[in-house]
């Protein structure tokens, strides 16, 4: 694991047409600084993997905007607030795939666990199982799916100790340990780093065996958010 | 046999929402979709050991948060701030998956733009082709949870029945769907067929004539 002094060191060499798995459940976990910075670098002809296709004017929606995403995988793409995904779409300058979020998440964990395909009960008998090889099993039909597997993930979580190991903050956590499996490289913007020994081996989530790049983004203030007071208070 | 509450009825969205909180057997690990169902969590009694999964990765949900409670980093499948209960547990998104694919979860109540008289069900995609398709969890949720609960009005705009012979919207889950609650009747969905367990301000010779699918009375089961 290395650590890098700031975002755009994290993202440098991400290639043009790169397969990125972008953490994050609507703005919750979303490597916001990472997404930036990917977007300042100009990567292009990419496809993101994430859950939502970004939300507002900032993150995944500011990297979408540019125009430099081919393709997005993901599982719910419409919000309220995710008009420049819908206009990318609506004008057919976007290429959407469709996958049930738990195929989503299963099918990253397969990537980053060596599993070449795997038999899956979801989405049976829908269009999103159309023209895919399906097989009963005990009685019960099943789909086959393939892994999901990323030259990129970028992910967010709360704290890295100097080894990469790393630990979340609640529902933040999201896809981030099953993405950070799936990649070739993974890169990482944590609120803080502490020294090897400063998380309790107990309570790491994600082993650094998976992380390649680690970046501290120290969290902006946020009304009504806690997060520098939990944070303080694990440590 | 079928009860049929003429002087209350059609039931409100929260009256609704009561029903099924009743039905939630004491203990259960409940997953509510995202819209209507969530109202369910306001009728569970507090002694009733209900602990709410939300699919972003959470077990023991607590309501809505408000003030100084609400956290980014704290939300539910709606992506509204909510709250940690005592006992909470946070998992990443694979292992919250497991909960549901790996039938973990005892119910899962969802919304719905038809269920058919097999119990299959659709809430995912209108299938118009303007529309953006999303489908979160639901797929997931329709095949994975023990017991497969859905809320919705009975009627559509246009005043057709959404408990329909076969559903004409594209498919999120086949022959998931047990019981459907609704403003003028409970439904249980069972391998014979549809009973009515309630009704709610309709007969139900009036109800089968609206509905237009063989709907069965609870004593002829």
């Amino acid at each position: 694991m290395t650590l890098v002094p700031d975002p755009d060191a994290a993202v440098a060499g991400i290639a043009d047409g790169s397969c990125v798995l972008v953490g994050g459940f609507g703005s919750a976990g979303q490597p916001m600084e990472l997404i930036d910075a990917l977007r300042r670098q100009g990567a292009r002809e990419l496809t993101v993997v994430s859950n939502n296709a970004g939300n507002g004017d900032h993150g995944l929606a500011a990297l979408l905007a540019t125009g430099n995403v081919r393709k997005i995988i993901c599982s719910f793409p419409r919000q309220k607030d995710s008009y420049v995904f819908d206009g990318l779409y609506r004008a057919g300058k976007i290429e959407l795939e469709i996958v049930p979020q738990g195929n989503l998440a299963e099918r990253m964990r397969a990537a980053g666990a060596g599993i070449g395909a795997f038999y899956g009960p979801t989405g049976v008998g829908t269009p999103l199982a159309e023209g895919k090889e399906t097989r009963t099993i005990d009685g019960r039909e099943y789909v086959l799916e393939y892994p999901i597997r990323g030259d990129v993930a970028l992910v967010k979580a709360q704290v890295s100790d100097t080894m990469g190991n790393l630990v979340y903050r609640k529902t933040a956590r999201n896809f981030g340990p099953v993405m950070a499996t799936a990649a070739a490289m993974t890169v990482v913007q944590v609120d803080h780093v502490v020294e090897a020994g400063g998380i309790d081996p107990e309570v790491v989530v994600t082993p650094g065996i998976y992380v390649d790049r680690v970046v501290a983004c120290p969290t902006r203030p946020t009304t009504g958010s806690t997060a520098g007071t939990e944070a303080e208070a694990r440590r | 046999m079928t009860a049929e509450n003429l002087d209350h009825g059609p039931l409100t969205r929260h009256e609704i929402a009561a029903l099924i909180a009743a039905d939630i057997p004491r203990g259960s690990y409940v997953n509510l979709g995202i819209g209507q169902p969530t109202l369910v969590a306001d009728h569970l009694a507090p002694d009733s050991g209900v602990v709410l999964h939300t699919e972003n990765g959470m077990l023991g949900m607590g309501p809505a948060a408000s003030g100084d409670e609400v956290d980014p980093d704290l939300i539910n499948a709606g992506k509204i701030p909510v709250t940690e209960t005592p006992g909470a547990a946070y998992f990443h998104h694979a292992d919250s998956f497991a909960m549901m694919r790996g039938g973990h979860l005892d119910v899962c109540v969802l919304g719905a733009f038809q269920v058919s008289v097999t119990g299959d069900l659709a809430n995912w995609h209108t299938g118009a082709p303007d529309a953006i398709p999303a489908v979160g969890g639901a797929m997931d949720l329709a095949i994975g949870a023990k017991d497969v609960v859905v809320m919705m009005t009975l009627f559509a705009g246009d005043g057709s029945s959404k408990l329909v012979g076969a559903c004409t919207y594209p498919l999120t889950g086949r022959r998931c769907v047990s019981r459907v609650y609704t403003d003028h009747a409970v439904f249980l969905i069972g391998p014979d067929g549809v009973r009515v367990r309630d009704t709610y301000g309709i007969t139900l010779n009036h109800l089968r004539e609206r509905v237009g699918v063989d709907l069965r009375s609870l004593e002829s089961a």
